[in-house]
């Protein structure tokens, strides 16, 4: 089982991101769960998403609180929030920033990868809303769902508007920088 | 064949409420149940489902606009969570006992105060007594299948009482997992149109809901407790025809590693799918450990629950409710009721976890086992608590 853990701003889309992602592994005919952190909502507030995906029915009803992959959709997040919290050490970082990889690797063991999600969707979406980017990134780093299915999952979810999100989530493909952990 | 969709659970109750084909809809938002009322006015307002959608102006006035809707022969929806359903309380204890079969999603939270939105059963608890079939679930499918299955139940001539799915808020309401949806096919097999025993219409008048003399109560209430342990058999037949229709069975109980279990642990709802994983977790170190989810409140499977204990030493029963100045948690507390003249009979321990939304982990079952386990007498505790 995959665990992941998306930090984003009410209204970025870090839930979007958590439950498109979850759609994709569904229509692989796998299983996942996505939830958003239980409570009252707040555009602009700081706020986190989660996903699980695993081959097999999923029968866990509990917060995941040492993610295999952290996802972050704002840059700013990462003065705020420890966004490295529970993460395991085998884990991906990825985040969306102007700067280096080399900038948040924690230690000699997290994978980072980071990606310019803000410009992108800026230049795509003209809206600074990061999550179909992110999930680009996402999908190159990690492989956790396949393109195909990705692409499918956001297809049914933004309909007319699916053309430019995969555009964004193309260029993400494409921009990402990865550095691995030792 | 019905396809494994995803969506969040809320959406898929109120895709169910529309094949089910409702009448009414009495809506008022409270989290966490608000998606699943907000869901059904935009499949009504894009006319996918043809009925009345009643934004009404309290909860109290909710489960009248129910009752009155129900009794005027429409097949009759309404959900809400823990303050709704205590403003509601009044009319909720009418229904049952006018015998009228409306459905109702309960999307557990908590009774303030402190205020909280989160989850437990402190307001399906409140409501113990209130003559509702009441059954609790774990999943999305068990949500969906509940729907169809609560109608059938309720609409049955020999049964004709309301029906309360309890889903935990949040845990539920507000996850995005894969679920079966059937075809309308299926469902207009399993669920025939409504056709009330009676109904109000001046043609034909009837007095629903009446004065009755002391002589008389008593009579009444008799007879309205029996009809909800009636049920009993009328539930049953509704799970294997619906398990024959789609593959998916349910039970009153349901078991899991049951077999030579010595302690057993018992659940209701969301808790049951990490428990499960903590027993599967125990039983790999050699731990004979098993799950009961206990999945019918009311009527109470009394026999069943018998049956299943019979073979263990150590009943461990996790509550998400207190019953303040009792015995501890009130499922333990009918639990231990019902097996007092069994000889002999498990030492039943008494857990209360997850209130207001906190987590509880496998490790947290585990814990919640292995601290049983030492115990030597009937007693109840309140887990994790800090300081």
């Amino acid at each position: 089982m995959i665990e992941m853990r998306f930090h984003g701003r009410g209204g970025q889309g870090a839930v979007t991101s958590a439950e498109i992602l979850a759609q994709a592994a569904i229509l692989e005919e796998r299983y996942a769960q996505a939830f958003p952190s239980f409570g009252p909502e707040r555009r602009g507030a700081p706020v986190v998403a989660f996903c699980r995906i695993d081959n097999k029915p999923i029968r866990m009803r509990t917060n995941i609180n040492n993610p295999d992959i952290v996802i972050v959709l704002d840059p700013s997040l990462v003065h705020i929030v420890n966004v490295y919290a529970g993460l395991k050490e085998s884990g991906t970082l990825i985040i969306n920033t102007k700067n280096e990889p080399q900038h948040f690797k924690k230690d000699d063991i997290v994978k980072v990868a980071t990606v310019n999600a803000t410009k992108i969707a800026l230049e795509t979406l003209k809206l600074p809303i990061t999550n179909t980017t992110m999930l680009g990134a996402l999908v190159k780093v990690t492989g956790v769902v396949g393109v195909d299915a990705l692409t499918a999952a956001v297809e049914q979810r933004f309909g007319k508007n699916a053309p430019v999100n995969l555009n964004a989530l193309d260029r993400a493909f494409k921009e990402t920088i990865i550095l691995n952990g030792q | 064949m019905a396809k494994q969709v995803g969506m969040e659970v809320s959406i898929a109750a109120a895709e169910a409420v529309k094949l089910a084909n409702v009448d009414v809809i009495a809506a008022y938002p409270i989290t966490p149940q608000t998606h699943i009322v907000e869901h059904l006015s935009e499949l009504v307002a894009d006319g996918e489902l043809d009925a009345e959608f009643v934004p009404v102006e309290s909860e109290h006035s909710a489960m009248s606009l129910a009752v009155g809707s129900q009794a005027a022969g429409a097949r009759s929806f309404t959900c809400t969570s823990a303050q709704g359903l205590a403003l509601m309380s009044e009319i909720v204890f009418i229904a049952a006992s006018m015998r009228l079969p409306i459905l109702m999603i309960l999307a557990n939270r908590s009774l303030s105060s402190p205020l909280s939105i989160w989850n437990d059963h402190s307001d399906v608890m409140s409501v113990r007594d209130c003559g509702w079939i009441q059954l609790f679930t774990e999943n999305s499918q068990e949500v969906y299948d509940h729907v169809f299955i609560g109608y059938k139940v309720s609409e049955n001539h020999n049964v004709l009482l309301p029906t309360i799915i309890n889903m935990d808020g949040f845990i539920l309401t507000h996850m995005f997992e894969p679920v079966y949806i059937e075809d309308e096919s299926v469902v207009k097999q399993y669920l025939p149109d409504y056709v009330p025993k009676f109904s109000l219409h001046p043609d034909k008048p009837v007095t629903m809901g009446a004065f009755a003399m002391p002589t008389l109560f008593t009579e009444a209430k008799m007879a309205q407790n029996e009809a909800l342990k009636a049920s009993y058999p009328y539930i049953m037949e509704a799970w294997k025809q619906w398990g024959d229709l789609t593959g998916r069975y349910y039970n009153p109980i349901e078991e899991l590693h049951t077999e030579d279990a010595e302690t057993l642990l018992l659940t209701m709802g969301s808790f049951g799918e990490t428990a499960g994983e903590a027993v599967k977790a125990m039983r790999e170190q050699g731990k004979k450990v098993g799950l009961l989810k206990l999945r019918l409140w009311r009527p109470f499977p009394f026999e069943e629950l018998r049956r299943a204990v019979s073979g263990a030493s150590k009943l461990v029963v996790v509550d998400r409710a207190v019953s303040f100045g009792g015995p501890g948690g009130p499922a333990a507390s009918e639990i231990r009721s019902a097996l007092y003249d069994m000889d002999p009979r498990p030492q039943v321990h008494n857990t209360i976890a997850g209130l207001a939304g906190r987590d509880v982990t496998v490790n947290d079952f585990i814990q919640i086992v292995e601290s049983a386990e030492t115990k030597k007498t009937d007693d109840y505790e309140i887990y994790g608590v800090r300081g």
